[in-house]
């Protein structure tokens, strides 16, 4: 029986604009079981940044509960919510969000800096050098994001965010800033990252990226709109790219 | 307990890469704090070495020294001299013989001249003094002899040379017997006096000549009253009595009644220490508030540039907050940057300081002392200002919100 590292219900989000009420969440419910690889998709203004934003407990809900690996986080203030950031997500961002002038190595190491558990020097290193040799960048560790390419950047990213083997990795628009090509080799990091029994949640606007995730969360007016499950091996075998579901109307 | 000392390790490791990201950018933060700390730390040491200069004059003025000169103080405590002294030979004799505290009592007047001497000449003043006067300032003939009671009492024409003086008259050394002029008056050098060196207001002791004050009123200035006279108590404890005996003796020769304002004033050893004393001190207050005030704009700086620095950086407090930092890890952060880049400051503040002060011993020749607790002051307060300017700062990063500050461009 698979645990579920995701539950979500009856999560709404208000926004107060002046004296307009927006609801950017209006009810949604979802529930992540471990090991899966979903996507979010849905327009821009859909509440889809919203609920990346609770998600990654970077916001809190305005109702509703959000229980993250047994925890309930719809209630826990600033730092709390750090807390849990550090221990249980890894976050992968559309800019990459690498500190400049800093190796690729240290890059890796800062959640290790503040996390509850006191890292020493040593302990560190090895870790982060460990990660990024599963992202495949052994060698690239003394060098500085400028002198990396942007899908370099983003494994150094995503070695980042599972340095601290977080119970889900967080990708908001992990290939918005790179080309096809490098797209399609993150995304099949992602997706070995997964088969190796990570929770991987996506959150994107553009279908094909989608399509390498095995299941697909709509979203619109801050609902989920449809739930659909994806078959990989249908996926893989049909060819070069994967087709491009139908508009959902 | 291991591990909260390895996260506070953490944390500051964080900060220390931050500054050394920014090499320029700290090195000019620091400016206001280095020059500071280097302001106060050279104040204080110029400061204390010019007090001990003063001490070390002041000491060699004599031992149990009192100056006497002529002119009345008034109740007001103002100075009023008309020009004519009031002060003869005779009170100096007078104070001899009538006060049993007083040990040694030396008549002086003074005047300038050019000296010529074979081929060289030389500008210097000339001290007309009584054979009391070695032993008054406890100050030695180094080669021959200092006059005689007979030579002051037959005006003879000889004169004991400062050691500036020998040294610029006669390079060769062979002062003693020759004759110099002075004023086209031809006098013998009996002696030469031993080195002495630079009194408080930094003149040169040995740039003088001794002759017998007899001689000097009457072939050379002209005076028939003396300038000052110069007095030894008995011993250190006798100096307010020997005071006590001066003033009855002369205001009864004097003939000033009882009430009246006396026509003369005296001023101890100490006296003139305590003086000197208070205007250094003085001195050494207004630069240090000017120190004060050069750390304090050195602070705003920090601040100043704390605040560009958290604005600047918003994107990446943003990250650190995504992955886990807590607000207190932002504000420590921050903060130890700001004291560090304080101490640091401070740090170079204190070999600048030095450097000043030994720059300063060298052309002034004062003996500069850098203490220790000078050191230690100004390093705590550059570390305070670094606390107290950082704060802000630190502050409004910490209480950035994390998606807000991810989104900044």
């Amino acid at each position: 029986m698979p645990s579920q590292v995701i539950a979500i219900q009856e999560l709404v989000k208000v926004y107060q604009m002046g004296e307009v009420e927006v609801r950017a969440l209006d009810g949604v419910d979802l529930l992540v079981d471990t090991g899966e690889f979903i996507a979010v998709m849905g327009p821009s203004g859909s509440g889809k940044s919203t609920l990346m934003n609770i998600l990654g407990c970077l916001d809190r809900p305005t109702s509703g509960s959000y229980i993250l690996d047994g925890v309930d986080v719809s209630t826990l203030n600033r730092d709390e919510r750090a807390v849990i950031r550090n221990a249980k997500i890894g976050f992968v961002f559309q800019s990459f969000n690498l500190l400049a002038r800093t190796s690729a190595l240290e890059n890796v190491e800062l959640p290790l800096l503040y996390g509850e558990f006191g890292w020493t020097g040593g302990e560190r290193h090895g870790a982060a050098r460990k990660s990024l040799e599963r992202v495949g960048l052994k060698g690239r560790e003394d060098h500085y994001p400028s002198q990396l390419s942007g899908g370099q950047q983003q494994r150094v990213a995503i070695a980042r965010a599972l340095v601290t083997n977080p119970a889900i990795l967080l990708a908001d628009e992990p290939t918005g800033n790179l080309d096809s090509r490098t797209s399609e080799e993150i995304m099949g990091i992602f997706q070995q990252l997964n088969e190796d029994g990570k929770t991987v949640v996506l959150i994107t606007h553009e279908p094909d990226i989608a399509q390498h995730a095995k299941r697909i969360v709509h979203v619109r007016d801050g609902r989920i709109q449809k739930d659909e499950r994806i078959d990989q091996k249908k996926v893989r075998v049909s060819g070069i790219a994967p087709p491009v579901q139908a508009k959902i109307s | 307990m291991k591990n909260s000392v390895q996260r506070l390790g953490n944390i500051t490791l964080v900060g220390l890469k931050a500054i050394a990201r920014n090499k320029l950018r700290s090195f000019l933060t620091m400016l206001g704090i280095v020059i500071g700390v280097g302001c106060v730390i050279a104040v204080v040491a110029i400061g204390n070495g010019a007090t001990k200069s003063v001490e070390n004059t002041i000491n060699s003025l004599g031992t149990n020294y009192i100056m006497l000169f002529p002119g009345a103080t008034t109740s007001s405590g103002a100075r009023l001299f008309t020009g004519n002294s009031t002060l003869t030979a005779e009170d100096a004799d007078a104070i001899k013989a009538e006060c049993p505290a007083v040990a040694y009592v030396c008549p002086t007047v003074r005047t300038n001249a050019q000296i010529v001497a074979g081929e060289l000449n030389w500008g210097t003043s000339i001290q007309g003094v009584d054979v009391d006067y070695p032993l008054i300032r406890s100050w030695n003939v180094d080669q021959g002899d200092f006059f005689t009671d007979q030579d002051v009492k037959s005006s003879a024409k000889v004169c004991v040379l400062g050691a500036t003086v020998a040294e610029n008259l006669f390079p060769g050394g062979n002062a003693v017997g020759s004759v110099i002029r002075i004023k086209n008056v031809p006098f013998k050098v009996v002696g030469v006096l031993e080195r002495k060196g630079g009194n408080m207001m930094g003149q040169d002791q040995d740039d003088t000549i001794i002759a017998p004050y007899t001689t000097v009123m009457k072939k050379l200035s002209g005076k028939t009253k003396i300038d000052m006279i110069q007095i030894s108590a008995a011993g250190p404890n006798l100096v307010g009595e020997a005071q006590t005996q001066i003033e009855a003796v002369l205001r009864q020769r004097h003939r000033i009644p009882p009430g009246g304002d006396s026509d003369f004033q005296m001023r101890s050893q100490e006296e003139i220490a305590q003086t000197q004393a208070q205007s250094m001190g003085t001195l050494k207050n207004l630069l240090l508030i000017i120190a004060g005030v050069s750390l304090f704009v050195g602070g705003i700086g920090i601040m100043n540039i704390m605040l560009v620095s958290v604005t600047e950086r918003t994107r990446e407090i943003g990250i650190r907050m995504a992955i886990g930092a807590k607000g207190r890890h932002i504000l420590l952060q921050f903060l130890f940057e700001a004291v560090t880049l304080a101490i640091v400051g401070g740090l170079m503040g204190v070999a600048l300081g030095v450097a000043v002060s030994s720059v300063v011993r060298r052309a002034a020749g004062w003996p500069i002392v850098v203490t220790p607790d000078s050191i230690a002051l100004s390093f705590g307060v550059a570390a305070v200002v670094g606390i107290f300017f950082g704060f802000y700062p630190a502050r409004k990063a910490s209480r950035l919100d994390p998606i807000d500050a991810l989104r900044y461009e």
